[in-house]
Order: structure tokens, then C-alpha cells, then sequence
């Protein structure tokens, strides 16, 4: 899924961040583009509505430095969460090297977030792949919300896996940096 | 078959290179670039974009595949080629085999008929190329593999500096 240039002597990965809508991935994003240096990030495009809900995806290319003399590269997207777009987020989950699924704790979104973990199961599907065979982080977001559910009761139904999981307030930036780094450093793993 | 994971070789590379820069001076094009289906960028040529060429790529790669579907309502594989017309830069995208788009951007200097007689004649040779690129992938071992543990733990050093608050 990954493309690497022994030429140009490059990888580039993709991962992307999935979930219902309005869980907080493009406000991951939108961290993640504030708080890396400027040398390291390239422009954040957001295919948006006029009402702030993404469209078809947000796109943040990091560099992360020469490794072993590769020059390395972390292609981050998001998905439309919202039901109607589903077209969009099969295509976008073409070529994926790693998946971050982010969860909406407040307990009005329960069905939300399950729906949406089907609906990725079913779209990887279609691209002959599992999400047990992919680099998968969850994070269970609005931790600071009133009225959330557990994280033993998210965790037993949307992560029976158990793959690793945080707890995040996306837009204040909690957890945020500990799910990417816990998906790319899973990715850079599995090339080796 | 749809490939999404794939690797460029030395001499695959210096062949693509050779064919789009071909096709830029053939052309009178500005710029040509090549990328997968996933919005890779694997290679380009041409005048330095003033944009961020790894975004453009995922644009592209995002419009190309959401044409394609369109394609599909209407009742045809894809659309092998898109042309978007600007008053003074235009682009034309083409399908290389199945995961590959060539791009070219271009203005007034030259005509979209030039552009698309020349591509047809990239596409070609580009087509012999990646083929080829697939035929050595199917028998890849693991040698080709230059990533160990040092390369795993080296890069975890990377994100950890990158990735922090």
C-alpha cells in the first residue's frame, strides 16, 4: 500500500482517520497541522461544505526526516463521516497503509460510532482487506463531555481486538499525538 | 488487477522520467507529473510548481477516482482522460494502466490536440514500463526488502521528535 522509490529513495504511507460524523477527525488533523513545525508539513486541504462538514477529505502531508537514508513521508486523510457520503470514503480508503478510528464518547452517538465501524469493516472488504491485518489505532474522543459511555463498554464493542487505544479532547489536543504515533509507528514497523 | 502496494526501482524510475520529460518538451507543457491512484506522486517535470505538489497529487488522485465512479453511474468503465479548462492553465489527465494518472499542466503555448497526441504516445510507453515494474514485483524476494529492525527503531526515534506537543 505504501509506495517506496528506491530511486528517489522515498516512502510514502497513507493513513486515515475514520469515524461517524462529527467525532473530531479533522480536528486531529487540524492539531496535528498547528503544532508540527512549519519545515515538516505541507498545505492542509480541506474539501469542506460551507458548514464546516467535510466533504469528501481532509489531506495533511508530514515529513518525517530521512530514515535509514529514506526519505520518509505520512500522508494523513479523513473521511466524510457523514452516512450519505459513502462513495467518498471507499475511495479514499484505497491504498491504506494505517487506520485511526475515532470515536464519539457522548452517549447519544453510540449507534453512530457502531454503524461506522461496520461500515469501515465492509469497505475494506471490498478492497480485500481486514482491519486486524492493518496498523489500527481507536480513540475515544469528547472524553470531556458530559453524558459519555465508558471506555470498557466502547472498547468491548467497537475494539474486541484490542488494538491500542487512547483517550482524547481532540480539540484541545489530548491524545492526539499519542494515537498518530501509536498508527505510524505500527505502519513503519510492518516495512520492516 | 489493482495494485496498491508497489515499489520503483532504479532503472523503472530513469525509464519514466525519460518518457515525461519527453512528453514536456514534446508537448510545450509546463509541467507533467505522474502518480498512483492512492495520490502517490512518483515522479515529475517541468517548471517548480509554486503549490505543494503532495497535496496537488492527492487532489488529482481524489478527482480522478470521483470521475471514475461517475463514469460507472453512467455506464462506462472510467473516463480514460480529463481535461480542465482555466483561462490561461489547463490540465490533462490521463489513465496509465490501472493505478496510474499522468498529469499535465499547460497554457497558452501550446493546444490541447498537442497535448493529447503526445500523451497517447506517453501512455503507451509508459504502459510498457509499469508493466514490466509489476512483472519484477510478482517476483520479488526478499532481498529486495532493504528494511530491518535498525529501520523500525530509527524510525520510532523520528516520530517521537516529530509527533510531539
Amino acid at each position: 500500500m505504501s509506495l517506496i522509490n528506491y530511486s528517489s529513495r522515498e516512502i510514502n504511507v497513507k493513513i486515515v482517520y475514520y469515524g461517524p460524523g462529527l467525532c473530531g477527525k479533522t480536528s486531529n488533523i487540524q492539531y496535528i497541522y498547528e503544532k508540527v513545525s512549519p519545515d515538516t508539513k505541507g498545505k492542509l486541504i480541506t474539501l469542506a461544505t460551507e458548514m464546516d462538514r467535510t466533504l469528501f477529505f481532509d489531506f495533511l502531508p508530514l515529513e518525517l526526516g530521512k530514515v535509514k537514508g529514506f526519505k520518509t513521508r505520512f500522508h494523513l486523510y479523513t473521511v466524510p463521516g457523514q452516512v450519505y457520503y459513502d462513495a467518498s470514503r471507499k475511495l479514499i480508503l484505497r491504498g491504506v497503509d494505517g487506520i485511526v478510528f475515532v470515536a464519539d464518547s457522548q452517549k447519544s452517538r453510540y449507534d453512530a460510532n457502531i454503524e461506522s465501524i461496520y461500515n469501515l469493516h465492509e469497505n475494506l472488504a471490498d478492497y480485500n482487506l481486514k482491519l486486524d491485518e492493518i496498523p489500527f489505532a481507536i480513540q475515544y474522543n469528547k472524553r470531556d463531555l458530559p453524558e459519555i459511555i465508558s471506555v470498557d463498554e466502547l472498547e468491548q464493542e467497537l475494539n474486541p481486538q484490542h488494538s491500542p487505544a487512547f483517550e482524547a479532547v481532540a480539540v484541545k489536543g489530548d491524545g492526539v499525538f499519542d494515537t498518530l504515533k501509536a498508527v505510524a509507528k505500527s505502519v513503519l514497523r510492518n516495512l520492516s | 488487477m489493482v495494485r496498491t502496494n508497489w515499489k520503483v526501482f532504479e532503472e523503472d524510475y530513469w525509464a519514466i522520467s525519460t518518457t515525461i520529460q519527453e512528453l514536456l518538451k514534446n508537448s510545450n507543457a509546463t509541467s507533467v507529473l505522474l502518480l498512483d491512484k492512492t495520490g502517490q506522486l512518483i515522479s515529475s517535470t517541468g517548471d517548480p510548481p509554486e503549490f505543494d505538489m503532495y497535496s496537488f497529487a492527492s487532489l488529482c488522485a481524489a478527482d480522478f477516482e470521483a470521475n471514475a465512479q461517475l463514469a460507472k453511474l453512467i455506464g462506462e468503465r472510467d473516463f480514460s482522460t480529463l481535461y480542465h479548462q482555466g483561462s490561461n492553465e489547463s490540465m490533462y489527465l490521463a489513465r496509465v494502466e490501472n493505478n496510474i494518472i499522468l498529469v499535465i499542466l499547460f497554457d497558452k503555448r501550446t493546444t490541447l490536440g498537442l497535448v493529447r497526441l503526445r500523451t497517447k504516445k506517453a501512455v503507451d510507453n509508459l504502459e510498457t514500463v509499469i508493466r514490466q515494474l509489476y512483472d519484477k514485483l510478482e517476483y520479488e524476494n526478499e532481498e529486495l526488502n532493504e528494511f530491518g529492525e535498525d529501520f523500525a527503531a530509527e524510525a520510532e526515534l523520528e516520530i517521537d521528535t516529530l509527533f510531539s506537543d
